[in-house]
């Protein structure tokens, strides 16, 4: 217990420190520019592809009940997909991949940095190390997180009409009739604040993860699978209480 | 001139440092030798800011750092130039890059003075051909070039080296040897080198600390080393039978 509050103190110590007024803020914005294409661009085609099989498997599996209940119309999918797309698996999902991808990176990249010295000689030029290392990265995340879970949304809708149309479950028209039945802004609200706090966390866990490792390579390996296992588990239960609070 | 007073440093209950102290003048190289685990790395560690001694005072021409604020220190710390055991370069900028880094992060220079200073410095180190590579395409002596062209680039007033030597062959960390000093001499700075390597204190040790188990147990010149006839000094200096053989020797 002793030793979980001293990691969450360590942790949030580090953290304050990320948000220090930059040396240079040029030098800054460059850099949280560098990693906003990193984490963005870089983890496009994963959360691509698999947000639009979530939407297609997320119809293929409704319309499989649908058709056993007889009871609900077909097009009442576009709107399940929709809400299940916006409300939990866009942002969740997407976050989970991203932990995989881009927390690990983190974690291992600083983790290297700290063994092989840079993060020292950084230091010894008179550079506010955790300002300039995971303050860019954090930053990057938060702001291009929601832009994934966005593109997430659209694609798994996507994925659900195609899904529909392969299996003919459907009309375009049924389907789309759906996807705009009854929508909420709200739910887009819950969406952004959830992908907001999810690019936060796996960031700033990765960030600590890797930049207090201590010894070698093997230690590195470590840091970085607890920075996926960790960041994963907090955002799970902070998925839970957003929902609770929030909806 | 720094000057280091009683410096202890203990990791959990283990006293590394056990008081150690010593005065690095301008304009030489200052050794630092002991063997593996003696406790140079941590003396370099607490003199340049990494570490923070349990007690004992680090003064920089006079300016005690161990009070310090810690904007203060920064001020400090963009006068030192350190060349790191591995290079501590950063990988994922070019040898430009990574020499321009001070430059970009703290002087509002102009594109054209950044890249005149740091051609400069990368030609005072032998290096002209490798702006555009990045470490990984670099030799270990490469490395340790631009690790010092990165050091000077900010013109400081202390060079701190830790194993400059390690990973080169003979011939190579004599150049690296020589180029520091001539370094040393050419900006009169305060140059500090970890080593245990017998080559470059005979070669450039102007200034020698000996630290055993924690404790300064001997200071002298390079030429002062040679008439050392018993102990833990001679035994780290003569450490294998053949070099102890040669002396024998060459004393006849």
């Amino acid at each position: 217990m002793i030793q979980f509050f001293e990691q969450l103190g360590s942790y949030l110590t580090l953290i304050s420190r990320s948000f220090a007024k930059p040396e240079k803020a040029q030098m800054y914005s460059k850099e949280t520019f560098r990693q906003a294409v990193d984490i963005g661009v870089g983890s496009l085609p994963i959360i691509a592809i698999v947000s639009t099989f979530i939407g297609a498997v997320s119809a293929v599996q409704f319309a499989y009940q649908f058709r056993t209940i007889n009871l609900v119309p077909m097009w009442w999918i576009g709107n399940i997909v929709r809400k299940g797309m916006i409300l939990e698996l866009a942002p969740t999902i997407s976050a989970l991949l991203l932990a995989g991808k881009v927390g690990s990176n983190i974690a291992s990249e600083l983790g290297t940095m700290r063994i092989s010295e840079q993060i020292d000689a950084y230091e010894i030029m008179g550079v506010n190390t955790p300002a300039y290392l995971i303050g860019p990265k954090v930053l990057a995340a938060v702001l291009v997180v929601p832009m994934l879970v966005v593109i997430a949304v659209f694609l798994g809708i996507l994925g659900g009409w195609g899904a529909g149309m392969v299996g003919g479950f459907y009309t375009t028209t049924e389907y789309f009739r759906g996807v705009q039945d009854n929508f909420d802004g709200y739910d887009v609200f819950i969406m952004l604040v959830k992908s907001v706090l999810f690019g936060f966390i796996m960031t700033s866990v990765s960030c600590y993860k890797g930049f207090t490792v201590q010894g070698g390579a093997v230690e590195i390996g470590k840091s970085s699978t607890q920075a996926v296992v960790l960041s994963s588990i907090i955002m799970i239960i902070v998925n839970f209480f957003v929902a609770f609070f929030l909806l | 001139m720094i000057e280091i007073k009683d410096i202890k440093k203990s990791f959990n209950s283990h006293l590394v440092l056990k008081g150690v102290s010593a005065v690095f003048e301008d304009g030489k190289c200052n050794l630092i030798i002991g063997k593996s685990g003696s406790g140079k790395t941590v003396t370099m560690k607490c003199m340049v800011g990494l570490l923070e001694p349990d007690s004992g005072t680090i003064e920089f021409d006079g300016r005690n750092i161990t009070s310090m604020e810690f904007k203060d220190r920064k001020t400090i710390r963009r006068e030192i130039g350190m060349l790191f055991q591995g290079g501590a370069l950063f990988d994922s900028l070019t040898v430009e890059e990574n020499v321009s880094f001070p430059l970009d992060m703290f002087t509002n220079m102009t594109k054209a003075e950044k890249r005149d200073r740091v051609n400069f410095c990368l030609g005072r180190v032998n290096l002209n051909d490798t702006n555009k590579k990045f470490p990984g395409e670099l030799s270990g002596g490469m490395k340790k070039r631009v690790g010092i062209a990165r050091a000077i680039v900010m013109n400081p007033k202390y060079l701190f080296c830790d194993e400059p030597n390690s990973g080169l062959d003979p011939k190579t960390a004599i150049v690296i040897d020589h180029l520091i000093r001539e370094i040393t001499q050419e900006y009169n700075m305060t140059t500090i080198i970890n080593t245990h390597d017998m080559n470059s204190v005979m070669g450039i040790g102007d200034h020698v600390v000996f630290i055993h188990e924690g404790n300064k147990y001997w200071e002298g010149t390079n030429k002062e080393i040679m008439n050392i006839t018993e102990g833990e000094l001679y035994d780290f200096i003569f450490a294998s039978d053949f070099l102890k053989d040669l002396r024998a020797h060459a004393k006849y």
